[in-house]
């Protein structure tokens, strides 16, 4: 199973740092991560597995969110199905 | 491999074009609820209700952050209360009526459906019983919804009906004038109503529905016009080709929550609603889809026809995207709930007469309009009487929500609040049709429904 993290936000120093911790931490596996700069704007999009969470995946998505509310930053975690279903038939 | 594109897609239509999941709406039969004891039918209904919903909006939340698509309403839908066995009073039926608004209560849900009657060809005593009991349930409960089918292209129109609706909203209005006659707004007059609508507030549980059931309503405004404004000057092919892109996907993401709905509430899964539901947020109005086709105002010649355009393509997108469409499946235009709706009524750019044309290429019908409060009941059924011959003759649904404002007139307004919005009082028509309702019975069906 896998989820897919958008970070959006101002550049700062150590922003993939900071997610790709809590990634681990969680027990998310990354597979793919595609990151730009845009002016003063950062943009990033992971693809991680998340079969082996150590906690429930809803609330893995509350925690990516608070970490990102705490670093200015508009983090959303979601399943890897609502972009299935929608872009593959 | 997810594409990248298609990510920025899905996370543009959900944060900026307030692409959502409008209603996951359970639907549950009453039929087992039955008895002679009021107290005793009370508490069944109440029981079955809350023990079938009871993780209805849990799950519903559960989903919506999985999924990252927010799921702005769960609802529950139930048998129309008229047809639940035995022998009920008005005030029978008003008790029911707060225990529906009790059950909702505890589930967390904002609107509970199936307070109504099928009337079509005449009234039992229990279904007579019921409507005359519409004005008190809806003035003393908050989440309760009524809806009354009085005609089908099947059976003609049950006239009898259609003139004691006028007097029913007009009651309803005055017995909720506090609250702007909100009561209205959540009673609707259906003609051809469909059985598994998951849309307040003319949802119900039909007869021939499953034990229970998950409906799902989709929504995308926002998504469709956007879509348009990115295609830019180009002709109705194409135009209609776009719509049909768009709502393929958001009819996927409202199939792929029905069916994850139902797996996780072990309920099965009924319908997906094709329909485009406004609300009275910026950028999520069905008026503006019909502006960005380039109309200066909704409301102005072009305005069928462009609505007519938006309403098939969005079938022909949604059908084969979902394994089972239902329900009412077009675009909605509520006045009240619609930004766009609203403006082009305000300027004056919008008349009845125009949503009444409007009502014959979608659904639903005369949706959340406010009228004077001083308008007689017989003009109030001689609305409702033209709405619904439009359904009967063209085989489509057709309904009739109208708020006769008490105490108010034409530029005046009236404000719901929440997705039922705000909504300028419409000026009618000033000539009476009050012999003409008074004739009674039934309009006979159109030679079109004798089809065997």
């Amino acid at each position: 199973m896998k989820a897919v993290i958008t970070v959006v936000g101002q550049d700062a120093k150590g922003i993939i740092a900071t997610v790709s911790t809590k990634c681990a931490q969680a027990g998310a596996n990354i597979e793919e991560i595609s990151q730009s700069v845009l002016k003063e704007y950062f943009a990033m999009i992971m693809v991680i597995d998340i079969s082996g969470l150590s906690l429930p995946f809803t609330a893995f998505v509350d925690e990516m969110r608070v970490l990102g509310e705490a670093n200015g930053l508009d983090i959303r975690t979601m399943h890897e199905d609502i972009f299935n279903s929608m872009h593959k038939i | 491999m997810i594409n990248i594109q298609d990510i920025l897609e899905t996370i543009n239509m959900i944060k900026e074009e307030n692409l959502d999941i409008r209603t996951i709406t359970m639907g549950i039969s009453l039929y087992d609820c039955a008895g002679d004891d009021i107290d005793v039918v009370c508490n069944r209904i109440y029981d079955k209700i809350t023990g079938c919903a009871e993780r209805l909006v849990p799950v519903g939340c559960e989903i919506e952050k999985e999924l990252g698509i927010p799921i702005i309403n769960k609802r529950v839908s139930v048998t129309p209360i008229s047809l639940v066995g035995g022998r009920y009073s008005s005030e029978d039926y008003v008790k029911i009526a707060h225990t529906l608004d009790r059950a909702a209560s505890t589930l967390g849900i904002n609107f509970i459906g199936g307070y109504g009657a099928l009337v079509q060809k005449g009234f039992t005593n229990n279904a007579r019983n019921l409507i005359d009991s519409i004005p008190q349930a809806l003035s003393e409960t908050e989440r309760v919804c009524s809806s009354v089918n009085v005609a089908s292209t099947k059976a003609g129109i049950n006239m009898d009906a259609v003139a004691l609706m006028g007097e029913i909203i007009k009651k309803t209005a005055y017995l909720t004038k506090d609250k702007e006659s909100i009561g209205c707004a959540k009673l609707v007059v259906f003609a051809n109503v469909p059985e598994d609508n998951p849309f307040m507030a003319g949802a119900f549980h039909g007869v021939g529905e499953a034990e229970t059931v998950i409906n799902v309503g989709v929504s995308g405004p926002g998504v469709v016009s956007s879509a348009i404004r990115r295609t830019g000057n180009c002709d109705f092919s194409t135009l209609a080709e776009t719509i049909k892109k768009t709502a393929f996907k958001i009819t996927r993401m409202g199939q792929l929550v029905a069916t994850e709905a139902s797996r996780r509430l072990g309920v099965p899964f009924g319908i997906v609603d094709l329909s485009l539901a406004p609300t009275p947020a910026v950028g999520d109005s069905v008026a503006h889809i019909l502006e960005s086709m380039g109309l200066e105002k909704c409301g102005g010649h072009g305005t069928t026809a462009a609505l007519a355009l938006l309403n098939d393509a969005v079938k022909k997108g949604g059908v084969m995207a979902s394994s089972h469409v239902g329900g009412l499946s077009g675009a909605f235009i509520p006045v009240s709930e619609d930004a766009g709706m609203i403006d082009a009524v305000s300027c004056g750019a919008l008349s009845l007469e125009k949503l009444e044309a409007m009502t014959a290429v979608c659904s639903v019908g005369l949706d959340m309009i406010a009228i004077p409060g001083d308008t007689s009941a017989a003009t109030i059924s001689g609305i409702i009487a033209d709405e619904i011959s439009i359904g009967v003759a063209n085989t489509k649904t057709t309904a009739v929500r109208v708020i006769p404002a008490y105490g108010k007139g034409v530029g005046d307004s009236v404000e719901f609040g929440g997705l039922l919005g705000y909504a300028p009082i419409m000026k009618l028509s000033d000539s009476s049709c009050e012999e003409f309702i008074a004739r009674g019975g039934r309009i006979p069906a159109p030679i079109h429904s004798l089809k065997n």
